[in-house]
C-alpha cells in the first residue's frame, strides 16, 4: 500500500491542508488522512434540511491572512466570495442599530464616534504588534538557536517601535478586561455590547474577566491581517475554502484519502514512526502531523505512555471546552430585523445590546446552563448567495454565545431550551421570524466534538487566553508546533495562533518542519 | 483510580504511633523519637552502639511501617509502572521485589522505593515519601487503580546474621531458600504473612509484611524466637549507620526530590547519584528518559562517589577541595560515619565535573568540637568502591544460620 510517503498528516481540516500545500511545494511527500467522508474539518458546508446549506461552524472568513489566501491562489483554484467586506450591525431592540463598517462607527453621538475613531486608531497599532506575533513560530525560551534569538529581537523591536506611549498602554491593558477598557473610552452601551462581544466569542468568560483585552486584540490582528477581504463569505459555504484548498494541495502533489480514520500514532525507537488507520491498514513516513486537537492527539491517538506525565497533566489540564453553540434556521422567505436595512441583511448581526447583557447572558453558563437572553452574531449567507437555499427561501447562520459544554443532567432538555431562548430573542428583533422558520438544527459544543472530533468541541481546540498563547500554546513542551515525541508534530488550531479558519498554525508548521529539515 | 481512604482527625494527634508501639514503647528507655511520615518512630531504643551491632552480629528489629505503601493494580499496571518508573517492570517475575527509582520530565529524582510484584497485574509501590497525586497523574490514560495501604499493612524489618534462624525457630520453614529479593507467603495464625528477603542495612535480611491486626503477634512471636539469637529493637539512627556502610541513598540526605526543590539545579538526576544499573533506556518511554537520553550523551554535573578519608572523625557535611589548601571547592560530603565494622572513615560525596573523573585525591575539611572548641583539619580523601560493607551472607542461599 505504501507509496513512500514522507509526511503524513491527520486531518483534511483548512490547517492540515495548508501545511499540506506548504509541504509539498517544498518537495516533500505527503499524505492526508481523514477520518470524515470529505474535506474540511469544522469549514465545511453542510445540508441540514433538504435544499439548505450552511457553513456547519465558522461562518465568516474574517481572520485568514491575505497573503496566505494569494500564496496559496485559492481564487484560481476556484474559490469566490459572495459577500466582502461585510458591515457589523449591532442590533437595537427599539430603534436604529449602530453599524461598523469601514472603519468606522455610524449611529452613535459625535462623542463616541471620535472616541471610536481614536480607540480603533490605538488598539490597531497594538494589533500590529500582536499581529506580529500571530505570524510568529513561537521560539523556546531557551533561545538555544540564532533563529530563535533572531526571532526573540525582532519582536522585542516591534514592542520598542511602538513609541513610549503606545508601549506604556500595552503594559496597561494587555492583561486587563474588556469591560473596563470599553467603559473607560465610550457611552452607547450598543457600541460597548458589540466590543465586548469580540472581545469574548470564542473566550472563556465575559467581558468582565481579565484576559478580555488580550482576546479582543487578539481578534483585531487576525482581522487587520485578513486586508482587503475584512469579514468574508465565501460562495458556497466555508466548506469552499476548504475544497480550493484540497483542489491545490491536489495540484502540488499532496494525497489525500477521506474515510480513513487514524487509530493510533505509531512509534518505534522513541520516533513517531507512521499511522494505524481504523482499518487496520499501517501507512509509514518519517513524520507525523497531527491537525487534530492536543487531547486527542497526544491522549487518544499517541497515548501517554509515550509521554511524561508531566506533560500530560499539562495537557490534561489544556482548557479545551466550547462555549459557543451554533444554531442554524430553514426561512421560507427573507427576514426583517428591526432598522436593518438591505447593506445589514447581508452583513453580520449582533445580539450584544450592552455589556450588563452579556455579562448576565454569561452568568448562567457557569451553572451548566443555557442563557435565558443569549448574545448571538448572525449571518444569513443565502442573502448573498443564493446557492444555499431553493429560491426564494433563506438560511440563517448564528453563533449563540455562552452556551456550555456540560449541561447538567438533562442535556436534551437544555439544547430544546436553548432553540427556544434563542427563537424568543429573535422575535424581539426580527418579529415575525418564527413563522419563516420550516427547519432547524442546534449543534453544541458537545455536538461540534462529536461532529468535528474536536476534544472539548471548543473552535479553537482550546480556550484562548494568556496561558494558553504564544510561547505556551498549547502547554509547555508542545509548542512551535514540535512535541516531545520525536517526528510528531502539531498543525491545528490548538497551537499558536489558535483558531478561527486562519491557517496560520498549518503555515508555520510547515514552516517549523522545513526549518529542522524534517 | 481511587483517592486515600481512611483519612483520619489528624488535628487530634498530629503524629501517629504504628500498631508496635504498644510494645516498643516499653523498650525506648532513651525517649527520643523522631517523626517519619506523619508516625512518631524511636531514635534511640537504649545506645546507638548496641542497636549498631545488633544488625552486624545478630539480629535487629526496625518498625518500617511508616513506609508509604501504595497498592496498584489492574489490566495496565504493568505498563503504568513501566512508563512511571526507571527499571524495566516487564522483567520483574512475580514474587520478585525490585529497588527503583522514579523521575520527572527532566530526568529529575522525584522518589526512591521498592515494587513488590504480587501477581501479573497485582503491584504494592513503597515509597520514603507520599505522592498519591503524582502516581494518579501518571495514570491517566491507564486502567489502573492506586490505592495508598499505608496504614493498613504493619511491617518489620529484620536484619542481621541471625535472622534467618529467627525466623526459621518461628517456624517459617524453607525461609533459608528464599532468594535476595524473593518473596515467600506464609501465615501467622488466621492472617497471610508476607516475608521479602530485602532491607536497607546491605546485610543478611528480611522484610516482614501483615495486616495491621496481626501486628503484635507478629512482634511476639518474632522477639520470643529471637530471645537466644540475639534480638534487639533498633531506631532510625543505627539504620542509618548500616545504610551508610551498605553505600544506599537516602531522600532529602544525599538528594532532594525534584518536587521539594526551590533553587534551580539542586536536583539529582540518576546518573549524578550512579544509580545508572537502575535506568533501562533500552526498554521503552518512561518518565524523564529523553532528559536522561541527553544527559547520557552530553555528560552529568557531578556524581556520587563513595569516599574514605584519612583519619576517624566523620566528615558530616565537610565541604571537599582539590587541594590541601582548600581554594577550589569541588564537591561536599552528603553522608558520613565512622565505619565500626569496616574500620574505616567513609562517606558518600557528591563531586561536581570534571573532577569525579579527573582527580584521585580529594581534601576535606572536617570541623572537631573538642571540649567548647572548635578545630579545623584538612584531611586527605580518595574515591573508594561502593558499597563500603558487602558480606557475603546477604546474597547466600541457603541463607546461614550464624
Amino acid at each position: 500500500m505504501s507509496k513512500g510517503y514522507t509526511h503524513i498528516i491527520i486531518g483534511a481540516g483548512h490547517n492540515g491542508l495548508v501545511c499540506a500545500i506548504y509541504l509539498a511545494k517544498s518537495g516533500r511527500k505527503v499524505l492526508v488522512l481523514e477520518a470524515s467522508g470529505e474535506v474540511g474539518g469544522a469549514a465545511v458546508t453542510r445540508e441540514f434540511a433538504p435544499g439548505f446549506k450552511v457553513s456547519a461552524a465558522a461562518h465568516l472568513l474574517n481572520a485568514m491572512p491575505a497573503e496566505l489566501l494569494r500564496e496559496l491562489e485559492l481564487e484560481r483554484h476556484g474559490l469566490q466570495f459572495s459577500a466582502l467586506g461585510m458591515p457589523t450591525y449591532a442590533l437595537n431592540e427599539s430603534g436604529a442599530p449602530i453599524v461598523f463598517a469601514a472603519g468606522a462607527v455610524e449611529g452613535v453621538d459625535a462623542e463616541d464616534a471620535a472616541a471610536f475613531a481614536a480607540f480603533q486608531g490605538q488598539i490597531s497599532r497594538l494589533a500590529r504588534v500582536v499581529g506580529h506575533v500571530l505570524d510568529m513560530v513561537p521560539f523556546r525560551l531557551s533561545f538555544r538557536t540564532w533563529r530563535e534569538r533572531l526571532d526573540g529581537l525582532k519582536l522585542a523591536w516591534k514592542i520598542r517601535a511602538l513609541g513610549a506611549r503606545d508601549m506604556r498602554e500595552l503594559l496597561r491593558i494587555a492583561a486587563m478586561n474588556a469591560y473596563d477598557l470599553l467603559t473607560e473610552n465610550f457611552r452607547s452601551s450598543l457600541l460597548k455590547g458589540a466590543l465586548g462581544l469580540d472581545a469574548t466569542l470564542g473566550a472563556e468568560h465575559s467581558a468582565r474577566a481579565p484576559g478580555t483585552v488580550l482576546t479582543l486584540l487578539y481578534r483585531w490582528a487576525s482581522q487587520a491581517r485578513a486586508g482587503a477581504y475584512g469579514a468574508a463569505q465565501p460562495a458556497g459555504g466555508m466548506g469552499a475554502v476548504t475544497q480550493a484548498m484540497a483542489r491545490a494541495a491536489r495540484e502540488a502533489g499532496v494525497e489525500i484519502r477521506t474515510g480513513a480514520r487514524v487509530k493510533r500514532i505509531l512509534v518505534e525507537g522513541d520516533h513517531a514512526r507512521g499511522v494505524l488507520l481504523e482499518s487496520g491498514e499501517t501507512i509509514p513516513a518519517q513524520s507525523i502531523i497531527s491537525n487534530a486537537d492536543p487531547k486527542t492527539t497526544f491522549l487518544a491517538l499517541l497515548g501517554p505512555e509515550y509521554l511524561d506525565t508531566d506533560f500530560v497533566r499539562r495537557i490534561d489540564h489544556f482548557r479545551s471546552k466550547g462555549l459557543v453553540a451554533k444554531v442554524h434556521l430553514a426561512l421560507d422567505a427573507a427576514p426583517r430585523f428591526n432598522g436593518v436595512d438591505a447593506a445589514g441583511l447581508a452583513g453580520r448581526l449582533l445580539v450584544s445590546p450592552s455589556l450588563e447583557y452579556l455579562e448576565l447572558a454569561f452568568n448562567p453558563s457557569k451553572y451548566r446552563e443555557v442563557p435565558a437572553n443569549p448574545v448571538l452574531e448572525i449571518t444569513v449567507p443565502s442573502i448573498k448567495d443564493p446557492s444555499l437555499a431553493p429560491a426564494g427561501k433563506h438560511v440563517m447562520s448564528i453563533n449563540v454565545m455562552f452556551v456550555p459544554y456540560e449541561l447538567g443532567a438533562d442535556a436534551a432538555g437544555a439544547r430544546s431550551q436553548l432553540l427556544s431562548n434563542v427563537l424568543a430573542t429573535l422575535e424581539r428583533y426580527a418579529p415575525g421570524l418564527r413563522d419563516r422558520i420550516t427547519a432547524s438544527e442546534v449543534l453544541t459544543p458537545r455536538d461540534l466534538e462529536r461532529e468535528f472530533g474536536m476534544a472539548g468541541g471548543h473552535w479553537h481546540h482550546g480556550a484562548l487566553a494568556f496561558d494558553q498563547f504564544f510561547v505556551t500554546r498549547p502547554v509547555p513542551g508542545a509548542a512551535g508546533y514540535s512535541t516531545p515525541m520525536p517526528g510528531l508534530y502539531l498543525c491545528g488550531a490548538g497551537s499558536h495562533p489558535g483558531g478561527g479558519v486562519m491557517g496560520i498554525a498549518g503555515r508555520n508548521a510547515a514552516r517549523k518542519i522545513i526549518q529542522e529539515g524534517n | 483510580m481511587l483517592a486515600q481512604s481512611n483519612l483520619r482527625p489528624h488535628y487530634r494527634r498530629p503524629l501517629l504511633t504504628t500498631p508496635f508501639f504498644e510494645r516498643s514503647q516499653y523498650l525506648v528507655e532513651t525517649d527520643t523519637y523522631v517523626p517519619w511520615s506523619g508516625y512518631s518512630t524511636p531514635d534511640v531504643f537504649s545506645s546507638v552502639e548496641q542497636e549498631y551491632f545488633a544488625i552486624r552480629n545478630s539480629a535487629s528489629v526496625f518498625d518500617l511501617t511508616p513506609m508509604v505503601k501504595y497498592r496498584i493494580v489492574g489490566p495496565d499496571a504493568q505498563r503504568y509502572l513501566n512508563r512511571l518508573i526507571t527499571r524495566d517492570v516487564s522483567k520483574l517475575k512475580v514474587n520478585r521485589v525490585a529497588y527503583t527509582v522514579w523521575c520527572n520530565e527532566f530526568g529529575h529524582l522525584i522518589d526512591d522505593g521498592t515494587v513488590f510484584r504480587f501477581g501479573p497485574n497485582e503491584f504494592h509501590l513503597c515509597t520514603a515519601e507520599r505522592q498519591l497525586d503524582w502516581f494518579l497523574d501518571s495514570a491517566i490514560g491507564f486502567e489502573v487503580e492506586i490505592r495508598e495501604v499505608t496504614d493498613q499493612i504493619a511491617a518489620l524489618s529484620l536484619q542481621g546474621p541471625t535472622s534467618c534462624a529467627v525466623l526459621k525457630a518461628m517456624g517459617l520453614s524453607g525461609i533459608e531458600n528464599l532468594k535476595l529479593f524473593e518473596m515467600g507467603h506464609y501465615r501467622l495464625g488466621e492472617l497471610p504473612l508476607m516475608v521479602s528477603r530485602t532491607g536497607f542495612t546491605g546485610d543478611l535480611g528480611y522484610e516482614l509484611w501483615i495486616a495491621t491486626e496481626g501486628a503484635l503477634d507478629l512482634w511476639d512471636r518474632l522477639m520470643a524466637a529471637g530471645h537466644t539469637r540475639g534480638i534487639r529493637a533498633i531506631g532510625y539512627q543505627a539504620l542509618e549507620m548500616a545504610r551508610i556502610e551498605a553505600g544506599f541513598v537516602l531522600p532529602n540526605i544525599d538528594f532532594i526530590s525534584a518536587a521539594r526543590t526551590i533553587r534551580l539545579n539542586r536536583e539529582t538526576t540518576p546518573f549524578e547519584l550512579g544509580l545508572e544499573w537502575l535506568v533501562a533506556l533500552e526498554k521503552g518511554h518512561f518518565n524523564g528518559r529523553r532528559a536522561l537520553v541527553e544527559e547520557k550523551a552530553r555528560g552529568s554535573r557531578r556524581r556520587l562517589l563513595g569516599i574514605e578519608i584519612a583519619g576517624k572523625k566523620p566528615a558530616h557535611g565537610s565541604l571537599i577541595y582539590d587541594g590541601e589548601k582548600g581554594l577550589r571547592q569541588v564537591g561536599e560530603i552528603k553522608s558520613a560515619l565512622w565505619s565500626p565494622t569496616c574500620k574505616r572513615n567513609i562517606a558518600l560525596a557528591m563531586i561536581e565535573a570534571p573532577y569525579f573523573s579527573t582527580l584521585k585525591e580529594f581534601w576535606v575539611d572536617i570541623y572537631v568540637h573538642r571540649e567548647l572548641l572548635w578545630e579545623r583539619r584538612m584531611e586527605r580523601a580518595w574515591p573508594v568502591e561502593r558499597p563500603f560493607f558487602a558480606p557475603e551472607r546477604r546474597k547466600a542461599t541457603p541463607a546461614p544460620d550464624r
